[in-house]
């Protein structure tokens, strides 16, 4: 069996202070090839701990991890990781932070050279190749971070929050990025994010999580993604089922944190 | 107590002379403030800058309004030679503006003694040469009466305790008494102001000649600007002690080079095995934390004793002055790496000697340069101070030597060149840094 499988996967720590905390109970999911996953929830729920597991960063104290029917034990170049901001080496140029994996992998020089060509054409970077990172915008940056991914051939993308410290223009354009490098590269993507706009545009499956300890609260199946592939995402959004649903998202959140809070949030 | 009463005195001390040199401080002040002021009115004159700064209304608490002012900067450096040139009389330049000197030349004052219910006036004439020269007192005629006149030559800066009545018929013995100097009456204790300094009298009544010292400072304490030069063409030709200029300054840069890369050597891996693994973290903590604050100068002493003056001795000094902190430097260098770029890497699929390769040794470079500024300048200072206690060549042997022969020449220049090189030195490694890590602080 092709894809990614989470078995009942389970994640238990415990603190100097000898409690201990229930990060992940019991989360399973079954992601098919070439699937996008939007991961939600409000702080705490356990979502990028859940992340690290999958990435082979962190082991769980149960539960397992299956991708393309091979267990997954540490970190490995076919689950690549696109992180929020920071995680670029700015010691390289463009160019060369985009072939960073196929270095690692000893590829020869040329057709190194012709995936980093390709990739920097796909995210529109080409005449930005041989700057340093840190002379780039932070759009410009995640550009990179994905080209960077993307030119090590991984079977599972891990978004950690890619878009979140962009400015809302900015963050748009690059959402309307993603979904044209998920159908083109038909890989299988889980995202994670704080913003219920974006898992529903972006997850073609969508999973919120709750905290305390942390689960899968509720999922769901949606048109969006698919809707726009190749679209205007503002077209997108005005779908009356688009609203519906984000505002139902919202109010279980709003919920959940009410009951972190302890009311406190009225 | 006596602690307490003693520090309280020293104390004391200090704040006296403070509050002596506070009139000088409150007119160095002034001047500052009447420079920027002429400044800001020639500034007003020239062609406005336009400029986003200058179009700031608030720039008292912008810290990004404040830039260094270049002309300031000059001005301040031109004063404090015009000042050093002022105050030592110096020829480079003009006559008006050095402050007054010490009397030079020849003159006299009468004196009148009482003995017996007698008086009787006599002549002392005073020679004073410059420092350097010998002259002999001039030949003069005993006059009449018995108070005879006297000669007395003394080079500038010194004052001399003259028994005028020594030659006179009635001395002192005789009961005889000095009771004016130049018509101005005086007695034991007392002074009298006279065209070239002061006459004073001391408590058993000889006069004390004290030619005035002028505002100019004695060379031996601040010799002027061309006689540091010069001393420094000779030194440099003919060398100091059996080592040319370039011998002496060379040792000292060979001891900091040598023993600053030792400790980067031995260091640098030691940081990053702290930085990399908590049994090491663990083992070189409690190492590292209690020799970083020992300075070390306090080590001067141990490795005389463990391996003497000679170089062996220096290097090791060195090499403990670097070794703490490129240690500690390439250990918050590593420490200092974001986890997601080590996460990224990994799933990059790098392994981990790529990851040291790649990512741990790079991102580490700027915090190791700004350690080794530090360092290079510690081992500087380090050096001299070795080599005043004990050194037979390098520059801060020069120096000491040269003020145990109050060479004071030698010592400002040797100061001077010990501070241009250890600015050239902390340049240097400014440049080297934006060349080599242009990435610093952009992570």
């Amino acid at each position: 069996m092709s894809g990614l499988q989470i078995d009942k996967l389970s994640m238990r720590f415990d603190l100097p202070n000898g409690t201990s905390v229930q990060a992940l109970e019991s989360v399973s999911i079954d992601l098919k090839a070439g699937e996008l996953l939007a991961v939600l929830g409000p702080s705490g729920c356990g979502k990028t701990t859940l992340l690290n597991i999958v990435a082979g960063f962190l082991a769980p104290t149960s539960g397992e991890i299956t991708l393309n029917e091979k267990r997954v034990h540490g970190p490995g170049a076919e689950r690549g990781m696109v992180f929020q901001q920071g995680a670029l080496f700015e010691w390289m140029s463009v160019r060369e932070n985009v072939g960073f994996g196929p270095r690692m992998k000893g590829m020869a020089e040329k057709p190194k050279r012709e995936i980093v060509d390709h990739l920097l054409d796909v995210v529109g970077l080409q005449e930005f190749k041989e700057k340093a990172v840190y002379e780039l915008s932070g759009g410009m940056q995640q550009r990179v971070a994905l080209a960077r991914c993307l030119a090590n051939e991984p079977d599972v993308i891990l978004m950690d929050e890619p878009l979140g410290a962009l400015d809302a223009l900015t963050r748009e354009k690059m959402q309307g990025l993603v979904l044209k490098l998920w159908k083109e590269t038909g890989k299988t993507i889980i995202l994670i994010t704080h913003s219920v706009e974006e898992a529903l545009l972006l997850g073609e499956r969508l999973i919120v999580m709750a905290p305390r300890p942390g689960r899968i609260h509720k999922e769901y199946n949606l048109p969006f993604a698919e809707m726009g592939v190749g679209q205007d995402l503002r077209e997108v959004k005005k779908h009356p089922d688009f609203a519906t649903t984000r505002e139902e998202i919202l109010s279980m959140i709003w919920d959940m944190e009410e009951e972190i809070m302890g009311g406190a949030a009225k | 107590m006596t602690l307490i009463a003693d520090l309280w005195a020293e104390l004391y001390a200090v704040l006296t002379t403070l509050l002596g040199a506070t009139p000088y401080i409150i007119g160095y002040v002034l001047l500052i403030l009447l420079c920027g002021f002429i400044w800001s009115t020639i500034k007003r004159m020239l062609t406005p800058k336009s400029d986003y700064g200058s179009l700031k209304t608030v720039t008292f608490g912008d810290e990004s309004s404040v830039t260094s002012d270049t002309v300031a900067s000059v001005v301040s450096i031109v004063l404090i030679f015009v000042l050093w040139g002022t105050f030592t009389g110096s020829k480079f330049l003009p006559g008006f503006m050095h402050v007054p000197g010490a009397y030079e030349g020849t003159s006299s004052f009468t004196y009148t003694v009482e003995a017996g219910g007698e008086s009787d006036d006599a002549t002392v004439a005073i020679t004073v040469f410059p420092t350097g020269e010998d002259v002999a007192a001039p030949a003069i005629e005993a006059g009449d009466g018995f108070a005879k006149n006297d000669a007395l030559a003394l080079p500038i800066y010194r004052s001399e305790l003259l028994r005028v009545d020594r030659n006179d018929e009635l001395g002192r013995a005789e009961g005889a008494q000095i009771t004016a100097v130049d018509g101005q009456s005086i007695a034991p204790g007392g002074r009298v102001d006279v065209d070239f300094g002061l006459v004073s009298m001391t408590a058993k009544g000889t006069l004390n000649i004290k030619p005035s010292t002028g505002w100019q400072m004695e060379p031996i304490w601040l010799p002027s600007p061309e006689a540091v030069l010069s001393r420094l063409g000779e030194i440099a030709t003919s060398g100091f002690r059996n080592s040319t200029l370039a011998e002496h300054l060379g040792f000292s840069l060979f001891r900091v080079i040598v023993g600053f890369l030792l400790g980067a050597i031995v260091g640098i891996p030691l940081g990053y095995a702290m930085g990399l693994s908590n049994w090491f973290r663990g083992w070189f903590d409690p190492i590292v934390e209690f020799m970083r604050p020992v300075p070390p100068l306090a080590l001067i002493p141990l490795v005389i004793i463990w391996a003497g003056i000679g170089e062996v001795g220096k290097i090791i000094l060195l090499f403990l002055a670097a070794l703490w902190i490129m240690a500690i430097a390439a250990r918050s260098g590593v420490s200092g790496v974001r986890i997601s770029k080590v996460h990224a890497a990994y799933s990059l699929g790098a392994s981990k000697w790529q990851i040291m390769r790649h990512v741990i040794i790079p991102n580490s470079l700027p915090e190791i340069f700004t350690g080794a500024r530090v360092a290079m300048g510690v081992c500087w200072g380090t050096v001299v101070a070795a080599e005043l206690v004990a050194a037979e060549k390098g520059a801060g042997m020069m120096i000491m030597v040269a003020s145990k022969f109050q060479s004071t020449d030698i010592v400002l220049m040797g100061i001077i060149l010990i501070g241009i090189i250890g600015f050239t030195i902390d340049m240097l490694m400014r440049w080297a840094e934006r060349w080599l890590v242009p990435w610093k602080g952009k992570g």
